[in-house]
C-alpha cells in the first residue's frame, strides 16, 4: 500500500469533512426517525438549547464553577505528582520505601474517593479539587517516574566531569531537561483526565457542568446534556491545544 | 614535578578480591601528550575517570599538581568516546555547560563559548541543536567543551573511535593542531596504535589482566610517517606488549625507549 503523507493542511481538512459528516448523519438519524424520538437529540436542537443556557447565565456560571476546581485540581495534582514522580525516580532509598503505598493506592480510582471527599472537605469545591487532583496525580507520577528512569545515565557522568556533579545540579541540569518529554507527556495526559475527572468530582452535587448535567439529564433535556457534552469537549480541546503550543516550544530541540 | 602521578593504584568493582588493573604507576609531565594503549576492555578509559576522580582507587592514589584555579577554568576536562553532548542544549550552551557555576557572567560564557567553537572550526554552528550536526562536528563540539574551561590536564577517552576512517583523520591532524597551539597536557585513550604512534609523545602500554602498564615508550619528533621502518618498528612491538608477549622483568622489557 503506498504510504500517504498528509500535511497539517490536508488533516485539518479531513478532520473537519468527518465531524461534519457525524453532524449529518446524526441529523438524518433522528430525522428519519431511526431511533425512538425523545433519546437523542438532533444537532439542530443543540443551537436553540445553546443559546437558552447562555441568556439565562448557565452556561457562563457552569464553565466558571468548573474551570475554578479544574484549574486547581490539575496545578495540585500536576506539582505533587511530578514532585513525587521525579523524587522517586531519581532516590533510590525513597523508590523502595514507597513503592508498597504506591501499588496500594494507585489503583483506587479517583471517583471511589469521592465520599471521604464529602467527608473531609463537604460537597463544596474543595472537595472536587481534591478528587480531581487525585486522578491527575498519579498520571503525572507515573509519567515523571518513568521518565526519570530513562534517562540516559552516561550524561549524569558528563554533568560530574564539568563539576555539575551534586544532587541538585544534576536534578537541574540532566534530570529535569533529560526527562521533560515525558514529564510534559504527563502533564498532557492529566489535562484531559482532569476534565473526565471534572463530572466524576460534581457527580455529587458541587456546581459546575458535571452537576448542571447531571440536573439536565434527571429532567431529559438530552439537548441541553449534549450542549455540556460539547462544550466539556471544546474546552479539552482548547487547553490542550495552549499545551502543545507550549510543549513544542520548550522540546524545539527534539526537532 | 609531574603534573600527573599515579601511584601503585588499582581499583576493584568486588573489594579486592579480583581488579581492573593494579600497581599503576605512572607520571605525566606538563605539556606531555602521552596516549594510554591497550586492548578493549583492559580498564583504559575507567583509569583515566580514577585520574579525573569520578572513580576512587580502591589502592594507591592519584596526584594531580594543578596549578591555582584562575577564574573560568577546571583542572580537568574529559572528551568522551561518543560525544555526549546534551541534545536540549544548542552547540554553544553544550560548550559552554562546564563554564557554569564558576563566576562567569552570561556574555563571558557566551564569549568564551565561541571562542572554543572557533578553535575547533565551528563558529558558524552555535545556535544549532546536536542532533543538527554530523558526528564528526558533535566530536568537535565534545572537544570544545572541554578545552573551553581551560584544563591543565586533558583526559581524552578514545575520542574518534566513533567516527569514520576519513573524519577520524582529520579531527587527529586537527587536535594536533590544536595541540601545538595550546600544549595542555593530554592523557589520551585509545586501542588504535597508529592512533598513539600518530598523536602522542609517549605510548604507555596498559595491558593484562589485572592490567597494569606493560610498556612505556617514547616517540620520535612529529611529523610521523607511519610507514616509516623505524615507525613500523614501533609498531610491532607495540603489538607484542598488548598482546603481552612480553614478561616483565625479563631482558626484553623496556622502559622509555626512544625509536
Amino acid at each position: 500500500m503506498k504510504d500517504l503523507r498528509l500535511g497539517g493542511r490536508e488533516r485539518l481538512l479531513l478532520g473537519t469533512v468527518g465531524l461534519m459528516l457525524l453532524f449529518a448523519v446524526w441529523q438524518a438519524v433522528v430525522r428519519l426517525q431511526l431511533v425512538p424520538p425523545g433519546l437523542l437529540p438532533a444537532p439542530s436542537e443543540l443551537w436553540p438549547a445553546w443559546m437558552s443556557e447562555i441568556s439565562g447565565g448557565f452556561w457562563q456560571q457552569s464553565i466558571l464553577d468548573s474551570l475554578s476546581h479544574y484549574v486547581l485540581g490539575l496545578l495540585i495534582g500536576s506539582i505533587l505528582g511530578n514532585g513525587a514522580g521525579l523524587i522517586c525516580g531519581s532516590v533510590p532509598l525513597v523508590d523502595a520505601a514507597t513503592g508498597g503505598i504506591v501499588r496500594l493506592l494507585r489503583p483506587i480510582p479517583g471517583l471511589a474517593w469521592v465520599p471521604f471527599a464529602i467527608l473531609w472537605f463537604g460537597l463544596n469545591n474543595a472537595g472536587a479539587t481534591f478528587v480531581i487532583a487525585i486522578s491527575v496525580f498519579w498520571i503525572n507520577f507515573y509519567a515523571a517516574y518513568g521518565a526519570v528512569k530513562s534517562v540516559d545515565r552516561e550524561l549524569y557522568e558528563v554533568a560530574a566531569a564539568f563539576g555539575h556533579g551534586s544532587f541538585l545540579a544534576r536534578l537541574l541540569h540532566v534530570t529535569l531537561p533529560a526527562a521533560s518529554p515525558g514529564l510534559l507527556a504527563g502533564l498532557r495526559t492529566g489535562l484531559g483526565q482532569g476534565w473526565m475527572s471534572v463530572v466524576a468530582a460534581e457527580l455529587f452535587g458541587v456546581p459546575g457542568i458535571g452537576a448542571r448535567m447531571m440536573q439536565a439529564s434527571s429532567l431529559l433535556a438530552t439537548d441541553v446534556v449534549v450542549v455540556y457534552m460539547v462544550t466539556m469537549a471544546g474546552l479539552y480541546a482548547l487547553t490542550d491545544f495552549l499545551f502543545g503550543l507550549v510543549r513544542d516550544r520548550l522540546l524545539r530541540w527534539q526537532g | 614535578m609531574s603534573l600527573v602521578r599515579i601511584e601503585d593504584t588499582g581499583l576493584s568493582h568486588d573489594g579486592g578480591k579480583s581488579f581492573v588493573f593494579r600497581h599503576v604507576d605512572l607520571s605525566i609531565g606538563r605539556g606531555e601528550f602521552v596516549a594510554v594503549l591497550g586492548p578493549s576492555g583492559v580498564g583504559k578509559s575507567t583509569l583515566l575517570r580514577v585520574v579525573m576522580g569520578l572513580i576512587a582507587p580502591t589502592e594507591g592514589v592519584v596526584k594531580l599538581d594543578t596549578s591555582p584555579r584562575q577564574a573560568g577554568t577546571r583542572s580537568t576536562a574529559l572528551v568522551f568516546q561518543d560525544a555526549r553532548l546534551m541534545p536540549w542544549r544548542s552547540v554553544r550552551q553544550n560548550v559552554a555547560f562546564g563554564l557554569e557555576g564558576l563566576g562567569l557572567s552570561a556574555s563571558e560564557r557566551r564569549e568564551r563559548a565561541e571562542q572554543a567553537l572557533r578553535l575547533v572550526g565551528l563558529a558558524a554552528e552555535g545556535g544549532r541543536w546536536p542532533r543538527q550536526l554530523s558526528g564528526g562536528q558533535r566530536q568537535r563540539v565534545g572537544v570544545a567543551r572541554a578545552l573551553v574551561v581551560n584544563p591543565d590536564l586533558l583526559l581524552m577517552d578514545e575520542p574518534f573511535g566513533a567516527l569514520d576512517a576519513i573524519t577520524r583523520t582529520s579531527l587527529q591532524e586537527e587536535l594536533l593542531g590544536i595541540w601545538e597551539k595550546t600544549r595542555k597536557t593530554v592523557m589520551f585513550v585509545t586501542h588504535d596504535i597508529d592512533e598513539a604512534i600518530l598523536l602522542a609523545d609517549r605510548i604507555v602500554v596498559l595491558a593484562g589482566s589485572p592490567a597494569c602498564v606493560r610498556g612505556d615508550l617514547t616517540v620520535g619528533p612529529r611529523p610521523r610517517d607511519l610507514s616509516s621502518s623505524s615507525r613500523r618498528v614501533l609498531a610491532a612491538r607495540l603489538r607484542s606488549l598488548i598482546a603481552g608477549e612480553d614478561d616483565p622483568g625479563s631482558e626484553a622489557w623496556l622502559r622509555s625507549v626512544d625509536i
